[in-house]
């Protein structure tokens, strides 16, 4: 079988994969580029408007707004769901009796499904007859309106990602089980504590994965859609849920400006680009890989 | 290296026979899967439509009725969600359906993105015209000879009163308060709240149950669109948020917030009228349906809502909505569609769907027997609303649903005491301002 033969069949076999590239992701990536700097309302030809939509996007208070929250949202969800993410590894990697049944019941929540998340947590964080409250006001505090206060929405948000957690656990799971175990019996034997084996071998050791967790945990946070847009319609109370990719829908769908949908999403990909740089940058010092 | 795969080679032509066959086939029953043609020698009309559940089941009966009254057309009734951006997304593609079922807030926008097919000529020939309905319902659809939809079944609001939660001479409709400085007065005198500042029950709340934001300036006699541009801060509308905000501070936001919070969905038992967390709600012809499966045994009356003091000219104010059929732009069976709303229009069909429904018909001419038979007992009120000369519906305009999202915006400033009242609608002035020229360049028609 000559090479010309054997290209023709990798090429046949990759086939698949290549059309639906073609098809599903590098030809719309490229019309949404070329959309975001046209007027386009699906049923009317696009118009050129160069980059009017983009200069809009800057004076718009609204875009700001959602901005902001985004930001706020993956501030505060990111550290916790990554050092509650962490936490529950470690437990999960004791060595005790009827661990795999722990290990179940905490990846259980991943499992759930979205909308069915928002709709367990409306009832959770109701201010008057929820869960949370109840138990809070149970020991003695005088807790707040979760959902209807613009002072705590979006951190009620951040508490919901947390339960969410499951997927990452799982990886860091793996990551510590790969750590050597000579290297604990080595510390054991120089008298390290707890504290210090974990801070100077558990975590130096499963940085890299660490690295990949947090990278995917501020993709994930800048695109947070369906919780919100389920417990939260139009951004309530006053916008100060209102998060980038709900603006995004709603221009598209709602006021049907793909245009000026499109150079959001194109914004949101240089933010996500520019912050997966920046944590990249900032893990050259701190992380820690084996071949190194 | 050159390595032999001499086994590759039977498999690369069986799977380029397999792309082959699936190629073939698809050719072959594409078009039978995709055909429109649901029953042989009639021409198949494509109806979307937006409800589920009962409403949609009334609604099968109808288009059932249609197709067994004769045999030419043959309506596909399909229960969609998101029929809305379905429909537009369709049309945009060039396959959209023949009948959409929409909301009456979105057909100028749908009309401005050049999505609706002009129902004027067919509606003339088919003897449908303003006098066929009761004004305020085709006015809210046309504009000059244009008319771009028709109602499937339509709604006016009222205010629902709990008889048993308002003193005893206020507890009828003839005797309860007319102005809205009277029911402020009435809501203070029985609201309850604990000595910690939370709240029992409210005599009436502005943000209960939320779902028209809009009308709060035309109650007290705002035109959102003054000199058709959109306006947001004019004086009566400033007005309107401050009488919300007298409600905000005499109970605090903050306890209003928490008690809205404990309030239960619209659709069960733990609605906030049906069980007494308020006395008195700003709500639909279509709430004695939910009384009736949730708390059949409820006593209610409902009456106009309240109209200022010194603006005796806007009493009997109501809000008007309608769920409309439409016939989006590239229709393939536009003529056999529109034969179908028509059928929807005839006073029969009609009173039969809004009596299932549990609305008011939108036809001028209505039975009595549609009245002594209808399930809501207040039926007669709400048709009386729908004819009042303050009855008012959404804007006519396809920007409408930016200037409603910016008001319940300012809605929720001015309630959970963010902004004042006067700041808050300047601040959507402002902003609405800039979507205005934006919309007028890029989306409006010429």
């Amino acid at each position: 079988m000559n090479r010309r033969h054997e290209a023709r069949i990798g090429i046949l076999f990759a086939l698949p994969w290549i059309l639906g590239f073609t098809l599903l992701l590098a030809y719309p990536l490229v019309f949404s580029l070329i959309t975001s700097f046209t007027n386009f309302s699906v049923l009317r030809e696009p118009k050129w408007i160069g980059l009017s939509n983009y200069q809009e996007l800057m004076r718009d208070g609204v875009f700001l707004t959602t901005l902001q929250n985004t930001l706020l949202y993956t501030v505060g969800a990111v550290p916790l769901g990554t050092v509650l993410a962490i936490a529950l590894a470690m437990l999960l990697n004791a060595k005790v009796k009827g661990m795999a049944v722990y290990r179940t019941l905490l990846f259980l929540p991943t499992l759930v499904p979205m909308v069915a998340q928002a709709t367990l947590f409306l009832w959770v964080f109701n201010g008057d007859y929820g869960l949370l409250n109840a138990a809070l006001r149970g020991i003695g505090f005088s807790p707040p309106n979760w959902l209807g206060d613009p002072a705590w929405a979006k951190w009620t948000l951040v508490l919901i990602a947390a339960w969410g957690c499951g997927q990452a656990m799982l990886i860091y799971l793996a990551g510590l089980q790969d750590v050597p175990a000579n290297l604990y019996e080595a510390a054991d034997l120089d008298g390290a504590k707890s504290w210090l084996k974990t801070r100077h071998i558990t975590l130096p050791m499963i940085s890299p994965v660490i690295l990949f967790n947090v990278i995917m945990a501020i993709i994930g946070s800048i695109q947070v859609f369906a919780v919100p847009q389920v417990m939260f319609p139009g951004g309530a109370p006053a916008r100060s849920t209102y998060m980038f990719a709900m603006y995004l829908y709603d221009n598209a769908f709602l006021y049907q400006r793909m245009g000026y949908a499109s150079a959001m999403g194109w914004v949101m990909f240089l933010i996500i680009l520019a912050l997966t740089l920046a944590a990249l940058r900032l893990s050259e010092r701190h992380v820690h890989y084996e071949t190194q | 290296m050159n390595v032999d795969l001499p086994s590759v080679q039977p498999h690369s032509k069986l799977a380029i026979f397999v792309v082959l066959i699936f190629t073939f086939g698809a050719a072959m029953l594409g078009e039978r899967v995709v055909s429109r043609d649901a029953s042989p020698g009639r021409v198949t009309v494509v109806y979307w439509e937006k409800w589920t559940g009962q409403e949609g089941e009334e609604m099968r009966k109808v288009v059932d009725a249609f197709n067994r009254s004769q045999d030419r057309i043959f309506v596909k009734y399909l229960s969609i969600s998101g029929v809305d951006q379905k429909t537009i997304l369709a049309s945009g593609g060039g396959n959209p359906p023949d009948v959409a079922g929409i909301w009456q807030e979105q057909v100028f926008q749908f009309a401005d993105l050049g999505a609706l097919t002009d129902l004027s000529d067919m509606a003339r020939q088919a003897g449908l015209t303003r006098e066929t309905y009761i004004p305020a319902y085709y006015d809210a659809l046309s504009e000059g000879d244009t008319l771009w939809a028709l109602p499937s079944t339509p709604a006016s609001i009222g205010l629902h009163v709990r008889p048993d939660l308002v003193p005893p001479e206020f507890a009828t409709p003839e005797t309860f308060p007319e102005t809205i400085e009277e029911l402020d007065a009435l809501s203070e005198r029985i609201s309850k709240q604990n000595p910690d500042g939370s709240l029992v029950m409210a005599g009436f709340l502005p943000s209960n149950p939320g779902w028209w934001h809009w009308g709060w300036g035309p109650l007290f006699g705002a035109d959102l669109f003054e000199g058709g541009k959109p306006t947001l801060n004019g004086p009566e509308t400033v007005r309107a948020f401050e009488w919300i905000a007298g409600y905000s501070k005499q109970f605090g936001p903050q306890a209003v917030q928490n008690f809205q919070s404990g309030f239960g969905n619209f659709a069960s038992p733990q609605d906030p009228f049906m069980n007494g967390k308020v006395a008195t709600e700003l709500n639909g012809v279509w709430k004695a349906n939910y009384i009736r499966v949730y708390k059949p045994d409820l006593e209610w009356f409902a009456v106009p809502m309240p109209y200022p003091k010194d603006r005796p000219d806007l009493r009997g104010h109501s809000l008007l909505s309608q769920d409309v059929l439409v016939i989006p732009r590239g229709a393939k069976r536009a003529k056999e569609a529109f034969e179908f709303i028509a059928f929807v229009q005839r006073q029969d069909v009609m009173e039969g769907l809004c009596s299932a429904h549990g609305k008011n018909s939108p036809l001028n001419n209505v039975s009595e027997a549609f009245f002594e038979n209808h399930p809501n007992k207040a039926i007669r009120l709400f048709d009386q609303l729908a004819r009042s000369p303050n009855a008012i519906y959404p804007s006519r305009s396809g920007f409408f649903p930016r200037v409603s999202g910016e008001l319940a915006n300012a809605f929720q400033e001015v309630n959970t005491g963010m902004k004042t009242p006067k700041q808050a609608l300047d601040d959507a002035q402002a902003r609405i301002d800039g979507l205005w020229k934006t919309y007028r360049e890029q989306v409006a028609r010429p």
